[in-house]
């Protein structure tokens, strides 16, 4: 390398999205930590606050700025970097390190791009440069074209034929693609697409063609080896994302595996890649066609490297700075090299978490756009075991692939039109007694596939030795075995520990037991008869997250990390357990023993049976583990800190409830139900609106609130299905007040540590979905005060020790206390990172007895921390983009400002929100609201925004004299309409206030809020984010906000 | 009920007795016979009717480390495979896969083995086998299915594999100007498809060949089983054609002879290379290969003569993986450039020789 690295820039992926989630923590952080160990000095920009990579011993410089050109521009030009690394943050890192090339920044400021050349990735997302180079070395690609205009998308899909496929260039994870079966439906789709992207391709269709990826890496000597190739159960026509995907291929022989190695080997050296890369094939018959080449680590590269315990993205960043492989030694095994093919002696298999539920009105048809929100890995010695272990692991109510699952209707048309539910309609199909050839010719999905779920679907358990052994290697869970025979899990347990039938402990060592390594990565199954590690000593195990899905993130993760490392601090070794591969706890420097597995009862006590640790850490993972809490402390589990007990005081609704009325502290008005009738009574008691809640649950998952009886018992109903074991909860629901939470950490029920923080939306939207301000800049001193006295009193009721939330509505100064958690919540990463004071090692060191109790500044400081919910409306399609008690956001971004206004600003523009040039277009319910507003709308007009609005805003704006464009419902028809005005492309930003919070019905404002999703225009739908970014609007230099990196933004004290 | 589980219940139990005494039990899935041999393990994840049919595992019991063996089932047609059938005594595997899926399958795993009267076990953990083999070295052993157990186990070693494996007269593959001569010790087809498809004539002549008298423009040594030192008349031979200056290109076994041949030293390693992921780096380059292998003996560095040099070395265990003469067209490599079953990263190798006829 000609120029020496002696600092490297490195783009995140920003706020977790539909297409673009976790995976980037970990990629990122493999960067960062294989950058540091070389000596380079490494600059980040992510503003995805709950990371491990935005942590404190990361990174030398942290920018929680939007990763967009101009701030990174900026930041450029601050820092000097000598290189800067595209590949580790997902599309949105590489889309904005092209601009930064294309304009010439990256010349200008003598910035080297590291690894693979900006030209090459240029190669790989123009799909016309792409289909010239590959037809360079006779490679096939499906037959297709690129086109730039409607006229000539309609020309050249007459020419490939239909049905064909169509998506847009330049997306990530399949954004607007889908099969056209005809010419209207292509205008249509044409029409959308142009309206997000410069470039459309058509495609000749390869639908149910097998699908098949493989990871390749490079390095500048013109090495390649392929890290692992996957196989997808789905076949083509269903996205990779929302596929299920096995590793290594499972029906591919010598010359399908190595010839499409071979392939992949010449792509990728002809294109000239440097670091890691991911090539996708559809392949049928000994035929094949390259779908893509991603150039860059992306989703299936995390999961590559999990499935194999090859470090992917570490080994990618080596490579980046230009070492050869050979050079690289395999980091997990320390005894072999980077230079060299896994082979598994396992299968691993992995399977989308969707959260389609969580979305009203959302087509929940699964095809080539993704539309899932997780995923989870499975380890195991066969197909079936691993397919019933994901199952469970997914969280979704399923104890397997049989037995207790979710509901099917049509099991032929789910069978052939695939939802979130495909794969328990192919076992209820075996059951029904189809045949495996009808199963196959309407799902397309390969026999082999078909034979293994059936074996599961048409296993008769038995409770005797041999039947039970074999149940256990086809993956049952005692569980399962349970219900099938009559008896109780704690039953079968016994009966099987009895028969000695007892899972095995195996590592994962890249070289399927050929040498002895030093690997830490573990999974049990039943297909073995030896354990390969023995108990450890000194332990303390953290169970992690699981799957990302809605209302659970990154967060969850960065906590567990936290908690692994506070542990080590403390001198124990760490015990792992977390089953999703798209994080950095289960990366494998992290703990001293990782167990990539389920989070269940039976398998955790499992693990506890081997390891025997001090104790287990359930709540810095989420929901999943802390609601193993009692189960755990019911066979003897030594739980570190809060007892079970009090645990499920705080998080029985019903116990907690009754517990704040007996302290007399105040909470909105509650009842458990025991009868909709008395649900009713209550209702029209207290008054409508009111608030339903089930028991045990994260993010609102069927929460929801009724506006009158009719929603009342549908809600009722939905809140039933959620939680079966626990009682619901409805209480009044208080509107036009705000809300504030505490995050600390308590030791043997004192106050220890904690960050009050408020939302900037009113109370009635999610706390997930809230904008949320630290340290709070409108709440009053006295509310503070009341809010704090109220914690303690809580806090020493329940004996807490460990991190806690503790969520209040305060209006005029009246506080009631609404939630409270006895676990890591959504928010810690955000207060630690904003106080500088970590809260989740503090909690971790607290629960293992270390006196933490100290001097702690979190509330004067010199600056403010703005969180902002991140969305994926655009990926699902029908989906209503509303604010709503229920939580739909997928992420979240946070930013830090010297003043508030300017922190608030950051942070929307680090979602991705764009910038209004010109049109805006208001749509404001509501009498009060559109009073509420109208200083504001007139500031936007003396900034000379040409100012759109709906028939009765524009009414109410011409009688105030604001000049405004009257615009007319899209159900009128009459024009200037709506509809037209966001297809032909004419607003830069739409204003919706929706009338009340309720998502059920079709009106003309979702139809509003739909279109401009899809047609990419920004959005805001809520009253009090409406005001606060007219006033950045008009009040802020938005060009020349300061650019600060986090340690330059320092505490008062 | 399913298939499956009437398949479960036909399996007559079977169990694997190794030389220290240890066993490993599961049921019988190929031919019901014992049958004892030299127990190896291989870490490639596909490649079964390859690796089965391939000379090199004569005399010896394969354990499969990836756990599910028989998914795609066995093609038809033998030019998918790499001799006229199967060559190991045995297979070992943890999960047999009986219900197989691919266009080009005519029939079972399960169906060939029994058809060839090669016996097979399933639901061993082939993990803690393999660990096994890999600490203790490899070891001999036997299938034990029905009956009792033999008192010793014969070291295939010992015998002359090569000559019991390769062709007995000689025969004529493809068509081409050049010649190459071909000693057979246990030839896989591919490495003969591979010359083939180059346009060349190949003459398949046993081991033991006297070939003083023949024309030819190279010689190709090719793979086999066994120990090298037992292909005394090959050895022979080729130390004659050294100091001839007509190029010879040795595979596996071959590269182990014109080792031998030039003076060199062969030693058994402790469990061998059998993979389809070993890493060979060209010596003095950073060019590193994914290759397939599948031997037990391996040439000892310091006994290589000043005339030679190191060609190729696994990346792993820094154990030679090729040899080449400083000045004639002599060269030898340890891994298999043919592949089948494995990565085709090394072919080109093939053209280098063709080049040098």
């Amino acid at each position: 390398m000609s120029k020496e690295m002696k600092k490297v820039i490195i783009l995140g992926s920003g706020g977790l999205k539909i297409g673009q989630a976790g995976e980037f923590d970990y990629s990122g952080s493999q960067a960062i930590k294989s950058l540091k160990e070389d000596g380079i000095k490494t600059v980040l920009v992510n503003p995805n606050i709950a990371t491990v990579q935005t942590s404190e011993n990361m990174a030398d410089k942290v920018y929680f700025l939007p990763v967009e050109f101009s701030f990174v521009e900026r930041i450029i030009k601050k820092e000097k970097p000598d290189g800067i690394l595209l590949g580790f943050g997902g599309q949105t890192a590489l889309n904005v390190g092209l601009e930064l090339d294309e304009k010439g920044v990256l010349h200008r400021n003598n910035v080297k791009v590291l690894g693979t050349s900006c030209d090459t990735i240029r190669a790989t997302e123009d799909r016309e440069i792409f289909i010239k180079k590959l037809n360079e070395i006779d490679v096939k690609v499906a037959r297709s074209q690129a086109v730039k205009s409607t006229e000539e998308g309609l020309e050249a899909g007459e020419k490939i034929g239909f049905p064909l496929m169509i998506r847009a260039a330049y997306s990530l994870g399949g954004l607007g693609s889908g099969i056209i079966k005809n010419k209207t439906e292509l205008k249509k789709r044409l029409n959308e697409l142009f309206k997000q992207a410069p470039q459309v391709l058509l495609e000749e269709s390869l639908l149910g063609w097998k699908e098949v990826e493989y990871e390749v890496v490079r390095d500048k000597e013109n090495n390649c080896v392929t890290v692992c190739n996957m196989e997808n159960l789905d076949p083509m026509g269903i996205h990779t994302g929302e596929s299920i995907v096995v590793a290594p291929s499972q029906t591919l022989n010598n010359a399908e595996y190595h010839g499409l190695r071979t392939v992949a080997q010449k792509v990728v050296r002809h294109l000239e890649i440097i670091g890691e890369c991911n090539i996708q094939y559809a392949t049928k018959g000994g035929d094949y066609r390259v779908i893509e080449v991603n150039a860059r680590l992306s989703r299936s590269s995390a999961l590559a490297s999990k499935a194999t315990g090859y470090p992917l993205a570490w080994v990618a960043a080596k490579l980046s700075l230009g070492k050869s492989l050979p050079e690289v030694v395999n980091s997990v095994t320390k005894s072999t090299q980077a230079c060299f093919e896994p082979a598994l002696d396992y299968v691993a298999l992995k399977i989308p978490r969707w959260d389609l539920k969580k979305f009203k009105r959302v087509e929940n048809r699964i095809s080539s756009e993704m539309k899932s929100v997780g995923e989870v890995m499975a380890l195991g010695r066969s197909f079936e075991e691993v397919l019933q272990k994901a199952l469970r692991m997914l969280n979704v109510n399923a104890a397997g692939l049989t037995g207790d699952v979710p509901q099917v209707d049509d099991l032929k048309k789910e069978i052939k039109f695939a939802t979130d539910k495909r794969i328990f309609a192919l076992a209820k199909a075996f059951q029904a007694n189809m045949s495996v050839n009808d199963v196959n010719k309407l799902s397309q999905i390969d026999p082999w596939f078909l034979d293994r779920i059936k074996n599961i679907a048409k296993f008769k358990i038995k409770l005797d030795k041999g039947t039970l052994l074999e149940a256990k290697k086809l993956g049952f869970s005692d569980e399962q075995i349970a219900r099938q025979t009559g008896k109780t899990s704690d039953a079968v347990r016994k009966l099987r520990k009895n028969f000695k039938i007892i899972p095995v402990v195996k590592q994962i060592d890249t070289l399927a037991g050929e040498f002895p390594a030093k690997t830490n990565y573990l999974y049990m199954t039943y297909h073995g008869t030896e354990n390969d590690i023995k108990r450890g000593k000194n332990e303390v195990m953290v169970l992690g997250s699981g799957p990302y899905h809605i209302g659970s993130s990154v967060e969850f993760d960065w906590s567990c990390v936290q908690a692994v490392q506070a542990s080590a601090e403390l001198g124990y070794k760490t015990v792992m357990i977390n089953c999703n591969p798209e994080t950095v706890s289960t990366d494998y420097d992290i703990c001293d023993r990782l167990y990539f597995e389920e989070l269940t009862l039976e398998r955790v006590l499992d693990i506890h049976d081997v390891e025997k640790p001090e104790g287990v850490i359930i709540s810095m993972g989420g929901q999943v583990p802390n609601n193993l809490a009692s189960d755990l402390d019911k066979n003897r589990v030594r739980i570190f800190g809060t007892s079970a007990r009090d645990i499920d005081r705080a998080e029985n609704r019903h116990k907690f409830s009754q517990l704040l009325d007996d302290m007399g502290l105040d909470q909105p008005e509650w009842r458990e139900l025991t009868s909709k009738a008395e649900a009713k009574k209550f209702a029209d008691k207290v008054g409508y609106p009111v608030l339903i809640r089930p028991s045990y649950v994260l993010s609102g998952a069927a929460m929801n609130v009724a506006f009158d009886g009719v929603n009342l018992d549908d809600y009722l109903e939905k809140a039933a299905e959620v939680s079966k074991k626990y009682p619901v909860v409805i209480s009044k629901f208080v509107e036009g007040a705000r809300e504030i939470e505490i995050d600390g950490v308590a030791q043997d029920g004192d106050l220890k540590i904690y960050a009050l923080s408020e939302h900037i939306e009113k109370a009635g939207v999610h706390s997930g979905d809230a904008h949320v301000v630290l340290p709070p800049q409108k709440t009053y001193l006295e509310t503070i005060r009341r809010a704090k006295k109220r914690t303690k009193a809580v806090i020493s009721a329940l004996n807490i020790t460990g991190p806690f939330n503790i969520q209040f509505l305060a209006k005029n100064n009246q506080i009631r206390i609404i939630e409270l958690n006895l676990r890591a919540s959504r928010s810690l990463p955000f207060v630690s990172k904003v106080t500088k004071y970590n809260f989740a090692k503090l909690a971790t060191k607290a629960m293992l007895g270390e006196d933490i109790s100290g001097d702690y500044n979190t509330l004067d400081l010199n600056y403010v921390g703005v969180k902002s919910p991140q969305f994926s409306y655009s990926r699902l399609k029908g989906a209503d983009p509303v604010l709503y008690v229920e939580m739909g956001s997928t992420g979240e971004v946070a930013a830090f400002g010297e003043g508030y206004q300017e922190a608030v600003m950051k942070s929307i523009l680090a979602t991705g929100f764009k910038l209004p040039e010109k049109n805006i277009l208001l749509s404001i319910g509501k009498q009060e609201n559109k009073e509420d507003l109208l200083k504001f709308i007139k500031r936007l007009e003396d900034k000379r925004y040409k100012i759109y609005a709906t028939e009765h805003t524009s009414d109410f704006l011409t009688e105030n004299k604001v000049h405004n464009q009257k615009v007319y419902k899209i159900q009128t028809n009459k024009k200037p309409n709506v509809q037209e005005l966001l297809e032909k492309g004419k607003i830069d930003l739409i204003i919706n206030i929706p009338t009340k919070y309720n998502r059920a019905e079709i009106s003309d404002g979702y139809l509003i809020r739909r279109l401009a999703t899809d047609h990419n225009i920004s959005l805001i739908n809520d009253q009090q984010i409406a005001k606060i970014f007219i006033n950045g609007l008009c009040n802020l230099d938005l060009k020349n906000m300061p650019i600060k990196s986090w340690d330059e933004y320092e505490n008062l004290v | 009920m399913g298939d499956f589980f009437m398949l479960m219940k036909n399996h007559k139990s079977a169990k694997l007795v190794l030389e220290d005494g240890s066993e490993f039990e599961g049921k019988s899935f190929g031919c019901n016979i014992s049958n004892d041999g030299e127990v190896v393990f291989n870490t490639g994840m596909v490649g079964y009717p390859e690796s089965l049919t391939d000379p090199s595992y004569a005399g010896q019991i394969l354990v499969c480390t990836y756990p599910l063996i028989g998914n795609y089932g066995v093609p038809k047609g033998k030019d998918k495979f790499e001799s006229d059938g199967i060559k190991v005594r045995g297979l070992i595997v943890s999960e047999y896969i009986d219900e197989y899926s691919h266009w080009q399958a005519e029939k079972s795993l399960g169906e060939w083995l029994k058809e060839e009267k090669i016996p097979a076990i399933f639901g061993i953990d082939t993990r803690a086998l393999t660990k096994k083999l890999r600490t203790k070295g490899v070891m001999l052993g036997q299938i034990v299915i029905n009956g009792k157990k033999m008192e010793k186990i014969e070291d295939p070693n010992l015998r002359n594999l090569a000559a019991e494996v390769c062709i007995k007269k000689p025969k004529i593959n493809g068509r081409g100007k050049k010649t190459v001569l071909l000693l057979d010790c246990g030839v896989k087809e591919n490495i003969i498809r591979s010359l083939v498809k180059r346009g060349v004539k190949v003459k398949q002549v046993p081991w033991n060949y006297d070939f003083s008298q023949e024309k030819y423009d190279g010689i190709l040594l090719s793979n086999g089983p066994g120990d090298p030192m037992m292909c005394t008349t090959t050895i022979l031979n080729i130390k004659k054609a050294l100091t001839e200056n007509k190029p010879i290109f040795g595979i596996c076994l071959g590269n182990q002879i014109m080792a031998l041949a030039s003076g060199a030293k062969t030693y058994k390693l402790k469990f061998g290379h059998r993979a389809q992921n070993q890493p060979c780096l060209m010596e003095g380059t950073q060019r590193c290969y994914l290759t397939t292998q599948n031997h037990g003996f391996a040439v000892r560095e310091k006994t290589l003569g000043n005339e030679w040099k190191i060609w190729f070395r696994n990346a792993n265990d820094n154990t030679v993986e090729g040899i080449r003469h400083k000045k004639k067209p002599f060269m030898a490599v340890q891994f298999h450039p043919e592949s089948t079953p494995g990565p085709e990263d090394t072919e080109f190798l093939f053209d280098e020789f063709v080049k040098q006829l």
